[in-house]
């Protein structure tokens, strides 16, 4: 047991060692400096040459969100035509059925949007064609969307008075050349190397030692997984994601997968300092989530390694703590991490089941994906951050007693109301969503739907509502895990979680880069000492004090009624 | 940039898997040129004569896979897991409850766990040795043969490499 | 700048009792609606209206006890009055300090001049001083009360401003030059003057401020508009929590009574700040005022807060009035008490402040000068940038800049003793200004003028730099004795040899590299700088040019006042954001006492949520309401006060609001909410 700990620290200081040169390395990537993977260069102007980009074009606020709505449009197009029509096209050895088209759309916008929620299963959900060209495609250009945007963010910061936040489309080809593709080819050799599949053969059938009749599902799936854990996308080639033993065969792998799900975002968030040249605020930022995230993951690791106390009641054996949906490879230990690591995140993929977990790890990881924060998706962690520190920077730059500024910018009524704004839309769509949910199973629980309201979730009374909180929050955080008791493939769900998913996730893209664009208008307004430094220590407590108070006023009626619930008559 | 991450990518790390252990098929295990399963996938265990693995919400069917998803309070698992352990007493009597590890009845997250832990292993000696009539310290010395350790992460027993030594086991 | 016979009690009962009035008259909604957060009370207030009417009609207790409906309802109606009466209260003491001004200058009698066009007859009409309007002219003699603000056109005359600013000394004030305006209700003490009226009734500053206050033409600043969104949102985002707890009770099988919802909402959404907001702005105007300021808007107060960059100008801010003679340096072979003489003949007829010290600096050494018919006396000139004078027996004595009287000296052949020429030198390098006297173009030696800073501003320049303020100091003085003041009074920059121009320069040189820039002025000549400032504070008693300019006045015409307007500014924003994160903080333990009381009936597990170990969910929800009003006028005191502000530089000032506003918010309410449940336990 001990050594398991051991392990998940491991893997976390690991991670971070990794994450501080990669940082360093984004930056200079997008700085435009010399880097090793220079070589990419040719390959590079090639795309921007055939698809008529001019790289160095700048753009405003405005035209970079244009660009990146445009193309995430045609993308979602693209994906729900491919679903809809997956069996007629090749690659489908296992035969496997086109999708409905509420199914489509909520799959196409669910990679899209860099959420990867699945209410299919990855076996006979869909066939190999569609899991490359659209998801494995979708999960490398949404990361590569946030990525991207983020930039946007960076240069914002680093200009004194711009309109200029760089060039989209430079942004989002050099983060699949420089940074997804190379990273992913060297994980997915990894797990290639540790028994992942990765030929295009389809299903095999075997009789077991014993005399069953199987089938063992299988394709090329190394690739897939390596973008899915990089990109913080998460949705998985098998149904239970990075539980299955082929997804993740072994302790190695899944110490490898791990720290794909959180080095790229950690690795931003040192890349900023880096980029903006100014690592003190890197570091603040850093260690602000840093806090929380060791917190929840101490909480976690520590009640998933405990037990169930249920199970405790019926006398049995629990040293290796709460096995309901884990896996014996992996140990209780690091499913915990993986569980704080990937809703941290906004990843989403899993590696045990989340509805099995004990209530305060459900909750702990509940609360993760509503702050959505602690490193976060790729490039958008930051920029949800930043409506934190946006709304940290107004309340405390009233309290020194000074017009608010955040670098050098004042941050005024406009600022304030679209931050105001995203802050809001996340608990309208959590709490608004789930509540609509709950009205159904309450209320209409026989309503003559396809799948009824009242056959929607596997687990009654508090943990069926987590079930349905669970759902919409990670829709809403984009993070794709669900609490998958949940009878979630009907239109229902679908439909409402793709909103969810769409809003979810634009919004929060588009109100940070306004204000960015905004705020980089104004004039720059040079340090002083009455300024309030964003990056010092004090600095940072008051964004984390801001990050716990919105996040626990919002939530905390509705985690009291699930997770808590649960925990106190539980424990 | 389709062809890029949908085409080459994949391509490319198939050509790599290739050389791979398994050659990027996935890695089976055959007994007497029959092929019998894979390495990575968990097979049904029920019978007396062989090492149980853990309850699965699919039945080791891989076509596809799944967890239980039961919430840790839900009544009804409680009572699933009361009547495995209850089950298990029956097929092992003289076990007492305390030694039964979690890990036996409680269903695995894929539903296709290969593995147990080593004292899911241990507190089946006895029924084995029992049923197939081989000494209890023989079965023993096998489980631990077969015990996999690893670095930091916890140790396994594979199930069906173990019952395939057990059936080799004279 | 004795104000203190005007200032305000906080809670003078007569204010108190036209507050009360005021909280009632203020329940309209069309009024309310400006204030969203008190609004939604207003509205949850009126919902626990028709509960209990509904209740008291049918009997029906499915919404819970009669009694305790109305309590709620109760608590509610007085929370939104404990706000209206905050902020009639900050009307009521501002208007009061308002008008103890106005009053002093209302129907007064005024002595007009009548017009035909342009032409002044020299009749005068007797009228009531609200008649007058802008352009007339009137005449004001000894002993008159002045009956508006104007200008002077014709005259010069002392005049007693006592009754504005509180200083009994009197001032002179002249037609032509930089003190040529006078205010409404001073009075003249001696001589007479024409003064043109240059404000409509009722327009004046004062008139304006007023207006300011009292609501009508209130306007929120750019801070208050963005937190009035901030808490806007914070409101929806508690209507989302309430609305959806419906069915997320009716998941968990659990009735919510009406009373509960409003309960929980009401005590979340941040209602202290809410029906604080509008009283600390108009707070921040009446400390202004009572710094015997006129803020033309409160954005202006605002923006004080936020300034970087002071102006001030050296004579009056820095030193006290003018340079004074401190010593006589003779020439090597010149008598010392000769030399004394020549100084004392040469600056008699010199009225400047500098020549009256040479005099008073001679006598005190015992050499009196007295004129003597036959003297011609040369006025400075900006020729020959000398003065002097031809005595009767054909001395020609001159003083001036040692460059001037040098060339002269040099025109007639004469050289500089090289000890004058040191002396200038070190006199310069002091800070203090040489004038050479020379008798008969020969120079004879140098008297050193030296400027005497003000006690105490080293403190005050080293308190602005605390507050990251740059003070800039400008002066009509050459460099070298520019530095030197510039060094000892501690202040961070200088224009020296300042010409108007330079001021304006000089601010939108910081303005451009983003600064905001106050300077304090009252010259028509400072007008555009004035202007172009962020914050332009313009002197009372300056033209009215420059009060047009500017965007507050200070009636106490204090150089040294942009200080305190800086600090004004600071308190205004520290107020709301202390109290904004106070109130929110808050709310953590409203939680802790309404959401286990909401399900406790259905969920028992969640008592353990109870961590207050309150009574009954009854009670509870009473306590965090009950708790939730009398914040309100429990902080008043603080609101209208202003939280203090400490320039302990921007982080550790956060920090220490940080722990006393965010941590005690957290902490107090929950001692608060266990006092009032206790003491409802002895009634429940």
């Amino acid at each position: 047991m001990n050594s398991e700990i051991t392990g998940v620290v491991l893997i976390f200081l690991l991670t971070v060692i990794l994450a501080y040169p990669l940082g360093k390395y984004i930056a200079r990537v997008f700085a435009g400096e010399k880097t090793i993977t220079g070589f990419m260069n040719p390959l590079e102007k090639f795309i921007f040459r055939i698809s008529g980009i001019n790289p160095r074009k700048s753009m405003n606020w405005k035209q970079f969100l244009k660009a990146m709505l445009t193309i995430n449009l045609l993308w979602l197009v693209y994906g729900m035509f491919l679903l809809i029509f997956q069996d007629k096209l090749p690659l489908n050895p296992d035969g496997n059925p086109g999708q409905t088209p509420d199914l489509a759309f909520n799959t196409a916008i669910s990679f899209l949007v860099n959420c990867n929620l699945q209410h299919y299963s990855g076996e006979s959900g869909l066939t190999y064609f569609t899991q490359l060209f659209v998801v494995t495609f979708l999960q490398f250009v949404s990361a590569a969307t946030g990525i991207a945007v983020m930039m946007a963010l960076f240069n914002g910061l680093k200009e004194k008075t711009s309109n200029n936040l760089g060039n989209f489309w430079n942004y989002f080809v050099k983060s699949i050349t420089r940074i997804l593709l190379p990273l992913s080819i060297i994980v997915a050799v990894i797990l290639a190397f540790n028994g992942t599949p990765t030929s295009y053969e389809g299903k095999d059938s075997i009789v077991t030692l014993q005399g069953d009749s199987v089938q063992v599902s299988r394709g090329p799936a190394a690739g897939m997984i390596a973008i899915k854990q990089l990109g913080t996308n998460g949705g998985g080639w098998f149904g239970v994601n990075s539980a299955h033993p082929l997804e993740n065969p072994n302790y190695l792998t899944n110490a490898v997968e791990t720290i794909s799900i959180l080095v790229i975002p950690i690795a931003l968030v040192f890349a900023l300092g880096f980029y903006i040249n100014k690592r003190k605020l890197a570091n603040v930022i850093f260690a602000v989530m840093t806090f929380l995230f060791v917190i929840f993951c101490a909480i976690t690791v520590y009640y998933e390694t405990k037990g169930n106390p249920a199970i405790d009641q019926l006398g049995i054996a629990q040293t290796a703590g709460s096995m309901e949906g884990k896996e014996v490879r992996l140990g209780a230990a690091a499913t915990a991490f993986w569980s704080v690591a990937t809703t941290s995140t906004s990843n989403g993929s899993v590696n045990g089941m989340h509805d099995s977990l004990t209530p305060v790890s459900g909750g702990v990881v509940i609360l993760d994906m509503m702050i959505n924060a602690l490193y976060g998706g790729v490039g958008v962690g930051l920029l949800n951050y930043f409506i934190f520190i946006i709304i940290a920077v107004f309340i405390s730059g009233l309290m020194v007693g000074r017009t608010p500024e955040f670098m050098g910018h004042k941050v005024e009524a406009r600022e304030v109301k679209i931050a105001a704004l995203v802050t809001l839309l996340s608990a309208f769509l959590i709490k608004g969503f789930t509540a609509l949910a709950a009205y159904m199973v309450a209320h209409h629980p026989d309503i003559a739907w396809q799948v009824k309201p009242g056959a929607w979730l596997n687990n009654p009374s508090y943990h069926g509502f987590s079930e349905m909180l669970y759902e919409f929050t990670s829709a809403n955080a984009n993070n794709g895990s669900g609490f998958e008791g949940l009878g979630d493939n009907n239109i229902f769900w679908n439909v409402t979680t793709g909103i969810v998913l769409i809003l979810g996730r634009y919004l929060p893209i588009i109100a940070p880069v306004a204000i960015i664009g905004l705020l980089a208008k104004k004039k720059f307004i040079p340090e002083s000492p009455g300024t309030l430094r964003t990056d010092s220590g004090t600095f940072g407590v008051m964004t984390l004090a801001v990050i716990i108070i919105i996040t626990a006023l919002s939530y905390l009626p509705a985690l009291a009624l699930g997770p808590l619930a649960e925990y106190f008559s539980l424990y | 940039m389709i062809i890029l991450c949908a085409v080459l990518y994949p391509l490319l790390i198939a050509g790599i898997g290739k050389v791979a252990p398994g050659g990027g098929k996935g890695e089976t295990v055959s007994v007497n040129g029959k092929v019998v399963g894979y390495e990575k996938i968990g097979q049904r265990f029920t019978n007396d004569n062989y090492f149980w693995g853990r309850p699965s919400a699919v039945d080791y069917n891989a076509a596809g896979s799944a967890g239980s998803n039961k919430g840790p309070s839900n009544p009804d698992y409680l009572q699933l897991v009361k009547d495995r352990i209850d089950s298990f007493l029956v097929h092992n009597p003289g076990i007492k409850k305390e030694e039964i590890p979690a890990d036996l009845v409680t269903a695995s997250g894929s539903g296709l766990d290969p593995h147990i832990s080593p004292a899911a292993a241990y507190v089946q000696v006895k029924r084995i040795a029992t049923v197939r009539g081989i000494a209890e310290n023989k079965v023993r010395a096998l489980v631990d043969r077969q015990v996999e350790k690893t670095v930091l992460g916890p140790s396994v027993v594979n199930v069906l490499k173990i019952n395939i030594a057990l059936d080799n086991l004279k | 700048m004795s104000t203190n016979k005007r200032s305000i009690q906080l809670f003078d009962p007569e204010l108190i009792g036209t507050a009360v009035k005021q909280s009632f008259v203020k329940l309209n909604p069309a009024l309310m609606i400006k204030n969203p957060v008190m609004f939604t009370v207003e509205i949850g207030t009126a919902v626990m209206l028709a509960v209990s009417i509904y209740q008291l009609a049918t009997g029906d207790t499915s919404q819970g006890a009669l009694w305790y409906n109305i309590t709620i309802f109760s608590i509610l109606l007085i929370t939104v009055l404990f706000a209206n009466f905050a902020e009639a209260l900050a009307e009521a003491r501002g208007k009061a300090q308002a008008q103890s001004l106005r009053k002093t200058r209302e129907d007064t009698p005024a002595k007009k001049i009548l017009l035909v066009g342009e032409i002044t007859l020299n009749e005068i009409k007797l009228v009531p001083s609200s008649q007058l309007s802008k352009g007339d002219i009137f005449l004001c003699e000894a002993g008159d009360v002045i009956p508006m603000d104007g200008e002077i056109i014709e005259g010069l005359a002392t005049i007693d401003e006592s009754a504005i600013t509180g200083e009994s000394a009197p001032v002179i004030r002249e037609a032509g030059g930089d003190k040529s305006s006078v205010t409404g209700g001073t009075k003249v003490l001696s001589d007479r003057i024409k003064v043109k009226v240059t404000t409509e009734p009722g327009e004046s500053f004062l008139d304006k401020m007023i207006a300011l206050v009292e609501g009508a033409s209130r306007q929120k600043t750019p801070n208050e508009i963005a937190l009035t969104i901030l808490l806007a949102a914070f409101t929806l985002i508690f209507i989302i929590v309430c609305v959806t707890l419906k069915p997320f009770a009716d998941y968990a099988n659990t009735p919510v009574t009406i009373a509960a919802f409003i309960s929980l909402f009401v005590c979340l959404i941040p209602t202290t700040i809410g029906g604080l907001l509008s009283a600390i702005g108009i707070a921040g105007m009446d400390r202004a005022l009572r710094a015997n300021v006129i803020a033309k808007s409160g954005k202006a107060v605002e923006t004080a807060g936020d300034v970087d960059v002071l102006l001030l100008d050296k004579t009056g801010t820095i030193t006290i009035g003018n340079r004074k003679a401190t010593n006589f340096y003779p020439a090597d072979g010149v008598d010392e008490i000769a030399f004394i003489q020549f100084s004392t003949l040469s600056s008699l007829a010199d009225d400047t402040p500098e020549g009256k010290s040479i005099v008073e600096l001679a006598a005190q050494k015992g050499v009196q000068g007295k004129k003597e018919s036959g003297m011609t006396f040369i006025k400075f000139t900006a020729e020959t940038r000398s003065s002097g004078v031809n005595t009767t027996d054909g001395l020609s004595i001159r003083k001036g800049a040692f460059d001037a009287i040098r060339d002269m000296a040099a025109k007639a052949g004469h050289t500089v003793p090289a000890e004058t020429a040191e002396r200038v030198k070190i006199i310069s390098s002091n800070g203090g200004t040489p004038l050479v006297v020379a008798v008969n173009y020969e120079i004879k030696g140098v008297i050193e003028l030296q400027d005497i800073i003000k006690p105490g501003i080293q403190e005050r320049f080293e308190r602005l730099r605390k507050m990251g303020v740059k003070t800039v100091m400008v002066t009509g003085d050459n460099p070298l004795t520019a530095k030197y003041i510039a060094t000892v009074a501690g202040v961070d920059d200088f224009i020296a040899e300042a010409k108007p121009e330079d001021k304006m320069n000089y601010i939108r040189k910081e303005q451009q590299s983003g600064k905001l820039v106050a300077m304090m002025g009252d010259g028509t000549n400072d007008a555009p700088a004035l202007a172009q400032a962020d914050v332009g504070v313009s002197m009372n008693s300056g033209t009215q040019a420059a009060k047009e300019a500017g965007n507050m006045v200070d009636l106490d015409n204090d150089p040294t006042k942009l200080i305190e307007v800086v600090e004004i500014g600071k308190q205004l924003l520290i107020t709301r954001g202390t109290l904004t994160t106070f109130s929110i903080a808050n709310d953590v333990a409203k939680y802790f006492a309404i959401v286990p009381a909401l399900f406790i009936a259905s969920i028992p597990a969640l008592q353990s949520l109870n961590i207050m170990g309150l009574k009954s969910p009854e009670s509870a929800i009473l306590s965090a309401v009950i708790f939730n009003a009398i914040i309100i006028p429990m902080l008043i005191p603080l609101a209208l006060k202003g939280v203090a502000y400490k320039p302990i530089g921007a982080s550790a000032l956060l920090r220490r609001n940080l722990l006393i506003y965010g941590l005690g918010g957290v902490i107090i309410p929950f001692i608060g909410i266990k006092l009032i449940d206790l003491l409802l336990g002895l009634f429940m």
